[in-house]
This record gives C-alpha cells, structure tokens and sequence, in this order.
C-alpha cells in the first residue's frame, strides 16, 4: 500500500474502481437512449424501468423453483439470463412501441417525455405494490466469485467482468451501427426517414426494432446490475436522471459521446467522492450545465 | 427507339390523380401515361405541382385518391416502401445524399428490388468522380457529384421506371450537358424515366414526350418535335 495526496491508494482505486462501473452502467444505459433518441425522437424516460425490468427478470429466472413450487422448474442461472433477459425486454419493448410510443412520433417531444415518464411510474409502481421497496439478493454467480490482488488494490472478479463485458457491448454496438449494411440503413434513416421508405425499406418495423435493441441494451445493463446494487423496483428511478445527464454531456444522439461521456462522467463522480463526497452527487449536473453553457449540442453533437 | 417506344405498352399510368398536403388540395386530377422505354417530363413553374406528382405516384404523398397503375397494378393504398419494391425508383429534388454515410454507403443504401440492375462497377464507369471519391463524405462531394451519386444509387436497384425531380437544378451548364449524356445513356440502357423539369430547353436535348403543369392540373402535352411549334405557349405556362 503507497498513498497519493495523503490518501492510501486502496481508498483512492477503490473509488475509482466504483466509478468505473458505476461508468459501465451510465455507458451501456446511455448508449440505448441514444440510440433510440437518434432514430425515433424520443426521450425514453422509461428506460430506467426497462432495466429495472432485465434485473428483475434475472431474478425470476434464478427464483423459478421457489416462485412456483412443485411446478419442477429448474433454477435458471446468470449466465443464460444474459441472453433470456435481453430478449425479454426486447419483446416487452416492442409491445410497448406498437401500443404506446409509436402514437406520440407526430406529436411534440413533450408528449413522447411526458407518455415514458407515466409508462415508468406505471411499471415501478406495479413492482413497488408486489415487491416493496426492500431489494431482492441476486447473488454473484459462482465463476466470477473471488477477486485478484493486485498489489495496489484489490479487483473483485465480478467487476472485472462488467469492466470488460461492458466495454465489448458498448464497441460491439458503435461498430454494427458505424461499421456495418444494417447500421448505414439506421444513420440514413435517421437522417431522412422518408427517403429511406421510399427507396424499399420499411422504416416503420425499422423504429419498432430499433427501440427494441435500445431496451434490450437496458435489460443487459440490469441483469449484469443485478449482483452489484440490489435488484429493487425502484433501482431505476436513480441511474435514469444521471443518464440523461450522461446523454446530454455526450451529446443527444451521438452513440460515441454517450459512451464515451458514459464512463467519464463515473469516473469523475468517483474521483469526486475521494476529494469532495458532498459534491459527488451532483458534480454530474454540474458539468451537464457547463456543457449545456459551453456547447449546448453536446461534447460530442453535431450542431 | 422513338418509333417503337410508342408503340410500347403503357408501364405507367396515372388517371384523376388528386393530392393534399393537410388541408391543401395540390393536385386536381392529374392524367398522364409513360409507354416502356420513354423518357417523359413534366414541365411547369415553381409550385404547379410537379414534384407532388412524383411524391403522389411514390406514395411519399399519403393523402391521394384516384389511380395509379403501374405494370398493371394498383399503387394508391400501398406506402412508399411497397411501391419502390414494385419497381420503382425515385430520385428526390434535394438529392437527399445522406451525410452519415460515404459515397460507397449511399451508392449501397437502396435495396435490390428486381434482378438486372446495374452492378457497381458499371456504375463507377458511368460515374467516374463517384469512383475516385468512394470514401468521401456523401455530403463533401460538389453539387454535380451529389447529383450523380443521387441518379447512380438508384441504378443498382433493377427499378425499370425512374422517378428524377428537377437533376439540373442549380448545376453549371457543362455539368447539365453531363446530366443529359447520362439520360440518354440510360435511356438507351432500357430505363424509363419521367423527369421533372423548369428548363425546357434541356428537357427537350432528352425527352420522348411532355406534359405541362398548372395549378395541380395536366394543361398542355406534347411530342418532343412539337416544342418548336409550341414556343410560345410554353413561354407562357413557364412564365418565362
């Protein structure tokens, strides 16, 4: 152990290990409501519950004997929740776009707001009335338990993982949306919706999949969520006011600056919580009005 | 060609075609008809009602009634993107290049929609610029290069009708003389093509036959050896 401006460096990188993750998340969440923003020109204020939703999710699968007993239902592990969970959301959020948000594209942005925000109280309510407010344990499955001592702090397996995990799905989706055929037919159709309808493509079912890929991202976020902060109905309500944030820093849109900004900003906050804890809770918002000031499209936007 | 293009079979025909733009009634009633292998304009003043047909025929337009066949089958009631899979191409006024996209992306963007299309490379050899500029920027090309790139993605589709609003606008005169080399090109490739158009002048270095547009309405149609004849009433309706 050495210490740094009088601080022992396992307090110093600890801190900056939660920023880090707590940074994965804002990226992974930021991403999807960039996404979604770009192509359908909505603020999803549900999002927080979407992810809230893939936790929850998570949790059911691993509870299935207990939840039904008797029924024979195997115990369904972390490991395919990462791939159920997502899907699950998915569906769910295709269903919600069909139903709800394709109704608002024509009307102001503030409908589009004002629907997400009442179908995310709606839906963390519904939690809240069944499950309280108490968190659900989701423990951390047994292959990532444990942790590496790294000499200078000491590096939980599980958080390894999200660090590395979350970085993989952040590239792997700038690359399919910058890089391949499928992400070219969401820039132009982000650009000019009309015209890629009018060249053969249905951009209708393109927004409805579109919105389900943002949402499945939320899903994903909260089932790799679920064994570090506890899977609650409302562990959505408090990342989705910082992801707006993270999404207005990076620029509203921009997958690059969402991911980008996404990690930043965790890690500043954590750094924030070394040298001034009062201020860690709202050094993002701080930031977010000197952006807003200093280039109000966004670190990343295009004005 | 232009023997047997009239007595080709109609590949398009539009019949009472009335439009709205919200409550704005654009197009009352307009009837025209393209036979396979014509190039056909649409001649007019700003604000007649040109690209409104287009749009209409394209479904771009929604709010539309009356008919419009098009190799034999109805295209009012389908949205755009059923009405392009039918084989029909358009080429927007603005160009529409998308700046997200490079040139290589853009000149890909349009699905195939029917096998015989040109290929990319007969594309780049009609379009050396596009060639030399793959990587670029679809918006950094020059005004003539997007115009270009606008008719050379849509080549690829296979699309036998092609749908141009106004290719020369705003375009210096060496490169018009290009444009006009590039419809006859196609023209002799098989490709039929209504065009819109403000410039008479060019339409008739081009054109089979024209309808004039006034006030959402067909007012004057022509052959291409009547414009001489005609000078003076176009002078009129074009207001020039």
């Amino acid at each position: 152990m050495f210490e740094i401006f009088g601080l022992s460096s396992t307090a110093l990188f600890g801190q900056l290990l939660i920023g880090l993750i707590n940074g994965a998340f804002y990226a992974m969440m930021s991403l999807g409501v960039a996404i979604i923003f770009g192509m359908l020109r909505i603020a999803n204020f549900v999002h927080g519950a979407q992810y809230m939703l893939g936790a929850f999710c998570a949790w059911f699968l691993l509870n299935l004997p207990v939840l039904f007993p008797g029924s024979g239902l195997p115990e369904i592990g972390y490991w395919p929740s990462l791939i159920i969970a997502p899907i699950v959301v998915g569906v769910v959020g295709i269903v919600t776009e069909k139903l709800f948000i394709s109704k608002v594209y024509d009307l102001e942005h503030a409908y589009g707001v004002l629907l997400t925000l009442g179908l995310a109280l709606v839906i963390e309510g519904l939690f809240h009335v069944k499950f309280g407010s108490a968190g659900q344990p989701y423990g951390i499955p047994p292959s990532l338990q444990g942790g590496q001592n790294l000499g200078f702090m000491f590096l939980p397996n599980y958080r390894a993982w999200v660090i590395v995990a979350s970085i993989v799905i952040c590239f792997g989706t700038w690359y399919s949306i910058e890089r391949t055929k499928l992400g070219a037919y969401l820039r132009a159709a982000t650009e000019n919706p009309v015209l890629v309808q009018a060249f053969g493509i249905n951009v209708p079912r393109m927004l409805t999949l579109t919105y389900a890929l943002g949402v499945g991202l939320a899903g994903l976020a909260g089932v790799m969520a679920a064994p570090i902060y506890q899977v609650s109905p409302q562990m959505g309500q408090s990342i989705i006011i910082v992801i707006f944030a993270v999404v207005v820093i990076g620029g509203m849109g921009s997958i690059f600056g969402s991911i980008v900004s996404g990690f930043m900003l965790g890690l500043i906050e954590g750094l924030t919580k070394v040298f001034y804890p009062q201020g860690s809770s709202t050094v993002i918002f701080v930031i977010m009005a000197i952006v807003l000031l200093a280039k109000p499209a966004g670190l990343f936007g295009k004005t | 060609m232009s023997e047997t293009a009239t007595m080709a079979k109609e590949i398009l025909s539009v019949k009472d075609l009335n439009a709205w733009y919200g409550e704005s009634h654009i197009l009352h009633g307009i009837t025209i008809n393209v036979r396979q292998g014509e190039v056909v304009t649409l001649l007019g003043r700003n604000g007649a009602g040109k690209t409104t047909t287009l749009k209409s025929i394209m479904g771009i337009v929604k709010n539309r009634k009356g008919s419009v066949m098009f190799e034999g089958s109805e295209l009012i009631g389908r949205t755009s993107n059923q009405i392009a899979r039918q084989g029909i191409a358009f080429c927007p006024e603005e160009r529409g290049i998308f700046a997200s996209l490079n040139v290589e992306e853009n000149l890909e963007l349009p699905p195939v929609v029917r096998p015989g299309g040109m290929t990319v490379p007969d594309i780049y050899k009609l379009f050396p610029n596009l060639d030399e500029r793959r990587k670029s920027q679809g918006t950094k090309l020059s005004g003539g290069e997007q115009q270009m790139l606008a008719i050379g993605r849509i080549l690829r589709t296979g699309a036998p009708l092609l749908l141009l609003d106004e290719p020369t606008e705003g375009l210096a005169p060496v490169i018009v003389q290009q444009i006009g080399r590039i419809i006859r090109t196609l023209k002799e490739k098989g490709f039929t093509i209504l065009l819109v158009e403000q410039n008479f002048h060019f339409a008739s270095t081009v054109a089979d036959r024209h309808y004039v547009i006034e006030h959402g309405e067909v007012v004057h149609s022509m052959n291409n050896d009547e414009i001489a004849a005609n000078r003076d009433k176009l002078e009129h309706f074009l207001g020039i």
